[in-house]
């Protein structure tokens, strides 16, 4: 018989000071071998950062999880590793991507999405998720090359809205 | 092939009363990603979030004793097809018992109390099992005209898989407040409002005492894996 579900509510802003642990926006070790960072910023539809306090953020992929927060700015960071392609069971081979899961005040379930890595562009071409995604949006799930980071910006809503995922 | 529906019980992200959602509710379409996977994806691994033994016990981490009514909350975590959902993260965080939170976002509008963080962490058992000790939460009038938040405890969990993470907020049963709250009040269908409010289990009550808890229960469902699609 099946249950119903416990719906999803906002996180809040006051989170802080129970979900931050150290190191909790490291999936690995910073310098460590293979290891990337993402730099980005969470913006609403008015084009204004979600600043500290309001907004967390989880990328996961495999064994890496890391936990972060926008600051002051609106800005976050994380260091992960990319990961491995990834088969699935119908035979096709997903690109190296982490899963993003973006918390808020203001956001009542969870917002949830993607980051690709520009360095895999035919791997991506050939993503089956990404063919989900309407062509012209797909760029918005590709983080861009920076130089010492990957940055990857997350907009909540307007014309470079980031595609989300059902949730 | 047929494919049952995915019964939706979350709110909407948009939500005009509430009004931050205006402004922060994703507005595109959403993408579907295919539903074998998305209920058979793994979620994320929690390992590294630091949980101890008696971090499920919110009254003992100062030398004095916190101000407000102790309860216990407790109850089962199970998939959204009853089955149990054991070795799972919980984490809750909430105001004392004046209506203040710790963390230093807070507007510290009440009065913080120097023998209660608001912070827990728990592992459920083998069974789904969980159990906290806490401070009875309070209602807090928000910044924003007309808000005023019923008591409650925010709860984030990730069951196994990538539909199962839930971050959401547990209320308490006969607060005069829930019927106006629009956060709670974001949930389009009654019976997942009701999810959300923890119920008094008089038979669990401690005996009165000093230390006694008012006991609270509170099962929480999770999005499981059934949900498959069905051949015609």
């Amino acid at each position: 018989m099946a249950e119903i579900q416990s719906p999803s509510q906002t996180s809040g802003p006051l989170f802080g000071f129970a979900l931050m642990f150290e190191g909790s926006n490291e999936a690995v070790p910073a310098g460590s071998a293979g290891a990337v960072r993402i730099d980005g910023a969470v913006i609403d539809g008015d084009g204004i950062p979600v600043y500290w306090p309001e907004c967390f953020l989880e990328f996961w992929a495999g064994d890496q999880f890391a936990r972060t927060r926008t600051d002051e700015d609106g800005n976050f960071t994380v260091v992960v590793r990319k990961p491995d392609a990834e088969a699935m069971p119908d035979g096709s081979v997903q690109a190296p991507h982490l899963n993003v899961a973006v918390f808020a005040r203001g956001l009542l379930k969870q917002a949830l999405t993607r980051v690709y890595f520009p360095d895999e562009a035919a791997a991506n071409d050939a993503d089956p998720v990404l063919e989900l995604v309407p062509e012209e949006d797909r760029h918005l799930l590709v983080a861009r090359d920076e130089g010492e980071a990957l940055r990857f910006d997350i907009h909540l809503q307007g014309e470079n809205e980031t595609p989300f995922f059902a949730f | 092939m047929a494919v049952a529906e995915r019964e939706d019980i979350n709110p909407p992200y948009l939500h005009p009363d509430y009004a931050i959602t205006i402004k922060r509710a994703p507005s595109k379409r959403v993408v579907e990603i295919p539903r074998g996977w998305f209920h058979t994806s793994p979620g994320p691994v929690w390992g590294r979030i630091p949980v101890q033994p008696g971090d499920n016990n919110l009254t003992n981490k100062h030398p004095g004793r916190p101000i407000g009514q102790t309860i216990t909350l407790s109850g089962r975590v199970l998939d959204s097809d009853g089955r149990p959902v054991p070795h799972t993260l919980i984490e809750i965080w909430q105001t004392n018992a004046s209506g203040a939170y710790l963390d230093p976002a807070d507007p510290q509008f009440m009065s913080l109390d120097p023998n209660f963080t608001g912070a827990g962490r728990t592992v459920t058992d083998s069974e789904g099992r969980y159990h906290f000790r806490t401070i009875k939460p309070a209602a807090y009038p928000g910044e924003i005209g007309g808000l005023f938040r019923p008591a409650h405890i925010h709860t984030s969990l990730f069951g196994p898989l990538l539909g199962s993470r839930l971050v959401t907020q547990c209320y308490f049963d006969g607060d005069p407040l829930l019927d106006r709250d629009p956060i709670l009040n974001a949930i389009p269908d009654r019976r997942g409002i009701e999810r959300l409010i923890a119920r008094f289990n008089s038979p669990n009550t401690e005996v009165g005492g000093v230390d006694s808890a008012l006991a609270y229960d509170w099962d929480i469902v999770l999005r499981g894996p059934a949900a498959t699609p069905m051949e015609d």
